[in-house]
């Protein structure tokens, strides 16, 4: 799956007639599901209620997503998705590829501004604060929020460098404040060790696992409010997955992370919440277990026992 | 974390359906094992390379020989000519009926034995003859059947001389001149050296040996002498001067200021007058204190100052008073000049009295006798007497002289230094200017444009500005910064230096801008490759991190897009350095008086025109006196030009290299 996910499909109001490309799994599923009146529903293109179990109302939620609709020109990639995501605790987003998950998550920190022809609507707030509107600084937005993608992006520069680039970018000069945040988000990311003698190196020169941890830690340096993973272990091997999944665990708590994946098992292992997406809409949000154990609508329980998508 | 996995053996493979029989070929066919294609791709290489090669090899071998020295041939011919040179060359022609019918009997049969043997042709050779003070010529032509027989004489030396070109010759004997006589100075400077008179010299050594070793023992002390001399005629009055101009145009700066007011000759009169009488009342007063006769007129009564005018603006009296101050100062500094020139004329004449004392005497190959002041010659060789190691060292002393001398002879000899400094720094220049003008357009047109008709019709545009002859970029490089920009700079900055332009005309600066717009195109088109090859993640990670636009572009684009830029650098300084026609309207010339970089401020001089190697190199070859002797000097030219445009690139190629593995490393 490419950084931006294939968005033909979304707009296709009838699935079964016009199938977008790559996505047989989703489609043949969707042909065993087609009975079920959600998918019906969908599929005539109308908007949903979320079903939201109640265990998750009154939590603090550190996002707040409300009737958020995203246009790409003229297809519609989101749906009126409204969540909440709680703070200090891992929330992961699952769905067929083209879903919408990515695209949700980047809005979060508004990375689809990026691309010319999207168009957003609805509200979406960090902490109380608007992400969206006139008056919202991107930048600023985008320093309290971290983030690490699919595969991993080191920066062309040594590994200290990578670690501090966001103190880098704020001006901040003095050497021991930029060594002090480098050892704390390298140990946060656990590559402390690793990595603690060969600072001036460059990060290029590290394994994909490692140079993924490096992300990682890039993106705590800053203290961000929120830490999005876009799929941060679908390029690597088990090993490197297993480990960044431990750091997940580690993190959690700190920091509150949404993270994306394709892994039912690595959502069921890491995550306190799931949300489950399909065709722009949010389907299903609730605690991991109970997701995944007691689904409340029978679409969702197909998905996760892998009857499709 | 440890994981067994039970890998299921693979299924066995079925057996493939036999696909249908298409006309199925040899495996021994051509189109299987040669592919002509193959052929056909590679045979278009190989002349390519063979092209290539070959033009490298001529150059190599004919600038690589040009340098050696070869044997001097003493050839008697049977009319009656000996000459002694060089061979240059050699061909094969058919003699014309008039030569062989002028020839007596027996030897007009040994020709026609000659022609029957080579087919009707015989060889003729060039022999570098020179002396052409005396003989009107470089070069002759010998045919084998004119020689009557042929030698290396022992004592046939080769000079290499200040003036006139080469000399062959045998040394007879060596005069020294009587001591340099010192006469006082009637007009009180220092006093005056005299050469020897003509009968001031006896013979101090006789014969071909004795001679030769004298002139051994004595030619680097005049050399020195004669290098001292130089440096004295050139760079200590040309600093002298440079003292009086500038005195000269501040007086003329001031001027400027009053320009139209019509009491200004009347004024500068005036103080001229002041000034003259003032001189004559010191130079009287000098010489009665040293007792010297003192005949000069006075000069006539200063004429009184005009008045301030009726209502003058104000401050034109400061200015009138401004004026006399920089009109005494002039004269002051004139004053000082005239003294420290008369000192610099003292020691030149003592210079070359001394060095006229020291004189070889020769016999050249037609009887004549030749006498040769010893601060003539650059360079003197028997070669026939010399090893190959010494000649080896020849070889390499004449390079030297080539590296890193200035040219003489009409840039037929001598050294290319000033060439090869005038093309370095106007390639270097150009490079500075092109670079970050390249780089910003490109950076403009990949990160800020909106991709558009518009955009793609300025990629075009570009894209057509290389393929423009570059001709027609030297008649824009005059027509607009010569004549435009550098007239505009001359009457902003220089208007005190009048019609005589700074800028105004070629010059450094404004080729090194008009390559730099020539070869603008290159470093736009790389860079902008450069910037599409960054990954968008590498972008996206950096605007994540909150960086704005500008931030992501200098601290992770530009440095990941390093290297493709610095290839753009390096196409375009290949194509900067070997660029002449521009050149030759923009500033290149045959001979620059002054290196366009020096001691004084500001260092690099922009507006003084400069050498260059293309331009050398069309200019020996082409609009040479001497063209034959010229001719390898093209080739040597060549070879160094080459080479320095290599150097160049693998200097770029190096750091390039250093920065792919700065930041490139093992990326995906």
């Amino acid at each position: 799956m490419s950084v931006f996910p294939p968005q033909k499909g979304v707009a296709v109001t009838t699935p079964d007639a016009d199938a977008p490309p790559g996505q047989p799994a989703a489609l043949s599923g969707a042909s065993a599901a087609s009975k079920s009146a959600i998918f019906a529903a969908i599929s005539r293109g109308e908007t949903l209620p979320t079903e939201t179990h109640a265990s998750l109302a009154g939590m603090d939620a550190v996002v707040e997503i409300e009737g958020f609709n995203l246009w790409y020109g003229a297809a519609q990639a989101l749906h009126s998705v409204s969540m909440a995501v709680p703070r200090g605790m891992v929330t992961s987003l699952i769905g067929p590829s083209g879903c919408g998950k990515s695209t949700l998550l980047r809005c979060v920190n508004r990375m689809n501004d990026l691309i010319d022809s999207v168009r957003v609507d609805g509200s979406m707030r960090l902490n109380g604060d608007p992400i969206y509107g006139k008056a919202v600084d991107v930048i600023e937005l985008r320093k309290r929020v971290g983030m690490v993608f699919q595969k991993p992006n080191p920066f062309p520069m040594s590994i200290f460098e990578n670690v501090v680039y966001s103190l880098r970018i704020d001006g901040e000069r003095d050497r021991s404040v930029l060594e002090e945040a480098c050892e704390k988000s390298l140990k946060g990311a656990g590559l402390w060790n690793e990595a603690k003698e060969r600072l001036d190196e460059s990060a290029l020169s590290l394994s994909g696992g490692q140079q993924q941890r490096l992300c990682i830690a890039r993106a705590i340096a800053g203290d961000p409010e929120v830490l999005l993973l876009d799929e941060p272990c679908s390029a690597l091997d088990p090993i490197a997955t297993g480990r960044i999944e431990d750091l997940i665990q580690e993190l959690k708590g700190a920091y509150t992370i949404l993270i994306v994946t394709h892994n039912m098992q690595q959502a069921a292992r890491t995550s306190d919440t799931t949300a489950f997406m399909y065709l722009g809409r949010l389907i299903e949000y609730g605690p991991t277990e109970d997701i995944f154990l007691h689904p409340h609508l029978k679409e969702t329980e197909d998905y996760v026992t892998g009857r499709f998508g | 974390m440890t994981t067994t996995l039970a890998i299921p053996p693979l299924p066995p493979a079925a057996a493939p359906a036999r696909p249908a029989v298409r006309a199925r070929r040899r495996a021994t066919s051509l189109f299987s094992a040669g592919e002509p294609q193959v052929w056909v791709t590679g045979g278009a290489l190989v002349m390519c390379l063979l092209m290539i090669v070959g033009l490298l090899l001529l150059v190599v071998v004919q600038g690589g020989k040009t340098f050696w020295p070869g044997d001097l041939v003493e050839v008697r011919t049977h009319d009656g000519r000996t000459l002694v040179g060089e061979i240059a060359s050699e061909e094969r022609y058919v003699p014309d009926e008039q030569a062989l019918t002028a020839l007596a009997d027996d030897q007009r049969a040994r020709a026609q034995a000659l022609l029957a043997v080579g087919d009707g042709k015989v060889r003729r050779r060039l022999l570098r003859t020179g002396n052409f003070e005396l003989t009107g010529t470089h070069f002759t032509w010998v045919a084998d059947f004119e020689i009557l027989s042929e030698s290396l004489p022992e004592w046939a030396v080769l000079l290499e001389r200040q003036s006139w070109g080469r000399f062959y010759g045998v040394p007879t004997a060596f005069l020294e001149g009587e001591a340099v006589r010192e006469v006082p100075d009637p007009t009180g400077g220092p006093a005056r050296a005299l050469p020897p008179r003509p009968e001031g010299f006896t013979r101090v050594a006789e014969g071909p040996a004795k001679a030769w070793e004298l002139f051994e023992a004595r030619h680097d002390a005049v050399r020195e002498r004669w290098e001292a001399r130089r440096e004295l005629e050139s760079d200590a009055t040309g600093e002298v001067n440079a003292r009086i101009e500038k005195q000269r145009f501040n007086v003329r700066r001031v001027e400027l200021d009053l320009e139209g007011v019509p009491t200004l000759k009347a004024f500068k009169a005036a103080v001229s007058a002041e000034i003259a009488r003032a001189g004559w009342a010191a130079a009287q007063a000098a010489a009665a204190r040293e007792g010297r006769r003192f005949e000069e007129p006075e000069p006539a009564a200063a004429p009184a100052r005009p008045g301030a005018r009726q209502g003058a603006p104000a401050g034109e009296a400061d200015t009138f008073e401004r004026l006399a101050a920089a009109m005494r100062t002039e004269a002051d500094e004139a004053a000082k000049a005239e003294v420290e020139f008369r000192e610099i004329r003292g020691r030149i004449e003592r210079l070359n009295a001394e060095n006229a004392r020291h004189v070889l005497l020769f016999s050249t190959s037609d009887g004549q006798e030749k006498r040769v002041p010893l601060d003539e010659i650059v360079r003197a060789m028997a070669p026939n007497r010399l090893s190959t190691p010494e000649r080896l060292g020849v070889y390499a002393s004449r390079w030297g002289e080539f590296l890193g001398d200035e040219p003489r002879e009409a840039n037929s000899e001598g050294g290319v230094l000033p060439a090869i400094f005038g093309t370095v720094v106007m390639t270097l220049i150009m490079s500075l200017m092109v670079v970050p003008f390249g780089v910003l357009a490109a950076l403009y047109l990949r990160e800020y444009a909106k991709p558009g008709p518009l955009v793609s019709l300025v990629r075009i545009a570009i894209n057509n500005l290389a393929g423009v002859p570059s001709i027609v970029f030297g008649v824009f490089g005059l027509g607009f910064f010569c004549y435009i920009v550098g007239a505009g700079i001359d009457d902003l900055f220089f208007a005190e230096r009048g019609d005589n332009p700074t800028y105004g005309k070629g010059g450094l600066l404004w080729a090194s801008l008009t390559l730099a717009l020539l070869t603008l195109p290159v470093v736009i088109v790389a860079t902008e490759e450069a910037l599409a090859a960054v990954p968008r993640s590498m972008r996206e990670g950096s605007y994540a991190c909150g960086a704005s636009k500008w931030q992501t572009i200098r601290r992770i684009v530009l440095p990941r897009a390093m290297p493709g830029i610095m290839t753009g650098m390096i196409l375009a300084i290949a194509r900067g350095a070997g660029e002449v026609a521009p050149l030759m309207l923009v500033g290149a010339v045959k001979l620059a008086p002054a290196l366009p970089v020096d001691g004084t401020f500001p260092f690099v001089h922009g507006e003084r025109s400069f050498m260059h190697l293309g331009f050398h190199i069309y200019d020996v070859g082409f609009q040479s006196q001497n063209s034959e002797a010229a001719k390898p000097m093209v080739f040597t030219t060549t070879l160094l030009l080459i080479g320095l445009i290599v150097l160049l690139n693998v200097v770029a190629i190096w750091v390039r290299s250093r920065l792919r593995r700065k930041f490139n490393a093992v990326q995906a």
